[in-house]
């Protein structure tokens, strides 16, 4: 088994998918985390969802599937969901989980819309786009692999960069603004790098499941640790095991696809997380609260006497 | 025929989205109903590779199940710290996959084109007839929704004013002794429900759609809730009916026309509307300045 | 409703409640008067609401015992009226004042009835007791604060109950609702009623209630208001978050934090 995957392995398309997988893996964990800690997980979602339309209109107007232009759809498209977001509840009485559900599917629908306009015209090279709904990380090759590794690259070297602006951004943004920082610029910033992993994530595990490479590995590292640095490297490091795990079942098993492995993988780690985390995991928690409950039932137990006065000393009130 | 069938099968859509949407959107619960109608993907695989067939009494109950397993897993991580957000994206992405990796295991005896799934197939609701009682010309689809409609008119007719205190101010309603953990999973067992017997026809994106747009239209446009409710269902109803149109007309997506059309709706409403819109805001906030500067 | 009662109208053994690691509430035992006005008074997180809502049953308990006139507190639900704190609910919700006043009769119209006229004109008249009968069709979301805390007042009279907890009623509220607020609560105790309020105005609870319980994390103390509301036992209340200037009837107090 070993040896047939090593085999497996020797073929160099695999390890061009291997690679992008892992990379993608390893810049949704680093982006993740920062938008799970600015309570904007499902973010991701939307603008996955808000990036069909943007995507097909990049591709009516062109005519050609390219990333970049994809990419510029994809932004400008999302840009004008977190954009919609904030007016409907800045302007109505519909609170965010409302006006997200409102934005992701609205913008969807049109999505599909304009999918099945393409469909029926003929724009002629139009094979791959439906692609983008469930994604197909074994069709990725050499060149998007350069291009994730590209990618990737800037948004680490960005995050290690602005560290320090990023962590202060997501924990009081209103201090940074009083400090001087340029928020809107670094709100920005984090949206379009969170564009950008949503648009290669989408293209290797599609629409639905791309929330997860950015949620799944952000929550899981919060479990273990409450400094922000390692909080940030370990949800990469979830996130590139995920996307390792998630190819290798793939090419060894016949007939599955990577993106929901490498997402089940992600939720693996998870699971395990959540149940055996040190302090924040949930079999540390339960042996800490029948402690504190025994511990708590004992103090009582021994402030009974001293208890036994204080009434004494309200009845004689 | 086929006209009629297909905006049937969108109005009943509409119905039972539009009256459960007026409760998820009033409960803050809209991204559940996101993740519910995504999570029951495996249920749907399951029931059917159990049943051996697209019986859909079979996937109903075990979809109806798996958003079960999904609302409570999303508040077992919840109350274990997970923000509620991430928790339920995390939870509906990993059924989501599960049911994406069921299928493709199972791809040759499971006969579910996913992207059916996702996208249902309103066109062809008149062609899956079924022969109940002696009569053979209504589509399976119309059978199961009108079911499902009905069964909601009955739940939420029954139990109105539980789930109105129970939206309003659950703290008072458990301290009433109205139990609100029975009437919250009898909601998300609904939305369940509603979304299988709603996903063959018209996928999973078009039921969030359904549920969240035309609830979130109303709400802009009245102040009781059982007007809400009524006019959600109206609006519904005219989303089902020009969106069916317009797609023919424009030769698109019927699905997604519905749900393209009721984004219209909101933003008509949103900017329009008498009590709560964008413009009725602004003149009012006009009115009262020009007011303060007559006063100063 | 009157049945024979020699027991207290809430007797509370041994109640400890922790979230995590810490007990917000150690071991409290204490039971109250009939037909009194009782302030419960504590520096912040002390655990005045965390108290109530242990009482009702809405937060879990790790140990302790509640008893409603020496009955089980799911027995005698139908005697008990609890007005939580405002911001406890949305109230964008889309219904109007008298719906709100008519929830208080959910809990006595049982599983399937539906609220009538006769909740109705229960709803109309006591939103007339708190002074809102004008406001009855007006959407909640278009009330001041203090006259949505009148609303809850009003829905909390409609459950008719014997024993009620209110949290924090008076916060955000203008000076003639409290006023208002206060003539209702004593009517209420005139009527025999006991009420809890959760208080936190140091300078009005001597004009207030009648009777006072000091807490801050454990009881400190339980009684008439002249006995239990001293300078020594507030200091034992708020350590020394406390300004007190004496005068000669007593401890008038300036603030407290």
């Amino acid at each position: 088994m070993l040896l047939w995957s090593w085999s497996v392995l020797a073929d160099p398309n695999t390890q061009w998918i291997l690679i992008g997988c892992m990379l993608l893996g390893l810049m949704s964990g680093i982006i993740g985390s920062f938008a799970y800690l600015r309570k904007q997980s499902l973010v991701g979602d939307t603008l996955a969802h808000a990036a069909l339309p943007g995507i097909c209109i990049a591709f009516m107007l062109t005519g050609v599937k390219s990333l970049p232009l994809f990419f510029l759809g994809a932004l400008v498209a999302g840009l004008l969901a977190t954009f919609s977001i904030s007016v409907i509840t800045r302007y109505s009485r519909i609170k965010a989980d409302a006006a997200m559900g409102i934005v992701l599917s609205v913008f969807f629908g049109i999505g599909i819309v304009l999918l099945t306009q393409i469909q029926h015209s003929s724009y002629g090279n139009q094979s791959g786009l439906d692609k983008f709904l469930f994604g197909q990380a074994a069709s990725m090759i050499q060149s998007d692999v350069y291009t994730m590794i590209g990618v990737s690259a800037v948004i680490i070297l960005a995050c290690s960069f602005l560290f320090k602006e990023f962590k202060l951004l997501s924990f009081d943004p209103g201090f940074a603004r009083g400090l001087g920082f340029p928020i809107g610029l670094l709100e920005q910033m984090l949206m379009f790098f969170t564009v950008i992993a949503v648009v290669v994530g989408i293209q290797a595990v599609g629409v639905v499941l791309v929330a997860a490479l950015l949620i799944t590995p952000a929550v899981s590292a919060r479990y273990w640790t409450d400094r922000l640095g390692l909080m940030v490297s370990l949800s990469g490091i979830f996130g590139a095991i995920s996307g390792v795990i998630g190819t290798l079942i793939s090419t060894t098993t016949s007939n599955l696809p990577t993106g929901p492995l490498s997402v089940l993988a992600a939720t693996t780690v998870f699971v395990f997380s959540v149940l055996f985390a040190p302090r924040r995991g949930v079999c540390a928690k339960v042996i800490r609260r029948i402690r504190t409950n025994r511990t708590i039932r004992e103090e009582e137990r021994s402030r009974m006497s001293e208890r036994g006065t204080r009434l004494r000393k309200e009845a004689s009130l | 025929m086929t006209d009629f069938w297909i905006i049937a099968t969108g109005a009943l859509v509409a119905i039972s989205c539009g009256i459960l949407g007026c409760f998820l959107v009033l409960r803050k619960m809209s991204l559940i109903g996101d993740a519910i109608s995504h999570s029951v993907l495996p249920g749907i695989v399951i029931a059917f590779m159990i049943s051996g067939s697209r019986d859909s009494l079979a996937m109903l109950l075990g979809a109806s199940v798996v958003g079960l397993i999904t609302v409570f897993l999303i508040q077992i991580f919840q109350q274990s710290g997970v923000q509620a957000d991430a928790s339920i994206g995390v939870v509906f992405t990993a059924l989501f996959a599960v049911g994406v990796v069921l299928v493709s295991l199972n791809a040759r005896q499971v006969d579910l084109d996913l992207d059916c799934v996702l996208f249902g197939e309103i066109a062809y609701v008149h062609w899956n007839t079924i022969d109940v009682l002696g009569i053979d010309y209504i589509p399976k689809a119309v059978w199961i929704l009108g079911f499902t409609v009905a069964v909601i008119f009955v739940v939420i007719g029954l139990f109105y004013k539980q789930f109105k205190i129970c939206a309003f101010d659950p703290a008072m309603a458990l301290a009433c002794g109205i139990p609100v953990a029975l009437f919250h999973y009898l909601l998300m067992g609904l939305v369940s429900m509603t979304t299988v017997a709603s996903f063959e026809s018209v996928g999973a994106i078009l039921v969030v759609g359904m549920l969240i747009v035309p609830a979130a239209t109303a709400y802009l446009l009245t102040e009781r809730l059982s007007v809400m409710i009524v006019y959600s269902v109206l609006i519904g109803i005219t989303c089902a009916v020009l969106g069916y149109y317009s797609a023919a007309w424009l030769d698109a997506s019927i699905a997604g026309m519905m749900v393209t059309v009721a984004g219209a709706l909101f933003v008509l409403a949103f900017i329009f509307s008498p009590s709560h819109g964008m413009l009725a805001r602004l003149i009012k906030q006009r009115k009262l300045a020009v007011l303060h500067s007559q006063v100063s | 409703m009157k049945q024979t009662r020699h027991a207290s109208p809430l007797t509370v053994t041994g109640l400890t409640v922790a979230y995590q690691k810490k007990p917000v509430l150690r071991n409290l035992t204490f039971d109250v008067p009939e037909g009194k006005l009782i302030g419960i008074i504590g520096p912040n997180g002390a655990g005045k609401s965390t108290m109530i809502k242990a009482i009702l049953g809405l937060l879990p308990k790790v140990s302790g015992e509640v008893q409603i006139y020496g009955k089980p507190y799911a027995e005698m639900r139908k005697l008990i009226g609890y007005v939580p704190q405002r911001e406890s609910v949305d109230w964008d919700f889309p219904t109007n004042a008298l719906d709100v006043v008519m929830m208080g009769r959910y809990g006595h119209l049982g599983w399937f009835k539906r609220p009538g006229a006769n909740e109705r004109e229960i709803a109309l008249d006591c939103l007339n007791k708190v002074g809102m009968a004008d406001y009855a069709h007006r959407q909640i979301s278009q009330l001041s604060g203090g006259q949505q805390q009148r609303v809850f007042l009003a829905r909390a009279l409609a459950q008719n109950a014997d024993l009620y907890f209110m949290d924090e009623p008076f916060v955000g509220v203008d000076a003639m609702t409290e006023k208002a607020i206060i003539s209702l609560l004593n009517e209420l105790k005139a009527q025999g009623k006991t009420v809890l309020v959760v208080h936190h105005d140091l300078a009005t609870v001597k004009e207030y209630f009648d009777w006072v319980m000091l807490l801050n994390v454990e009881l400190i103390a339980n009684g008439p208001t002249e006995l239990v509301f001293t300078k020594s036992l507030l200091h034992e209340t708020y350590g020394g978050k406390l300004a007190v200037f004496d005068q000669e009837d007593g401890a008038t107090l300036v603030g407290a934090r």
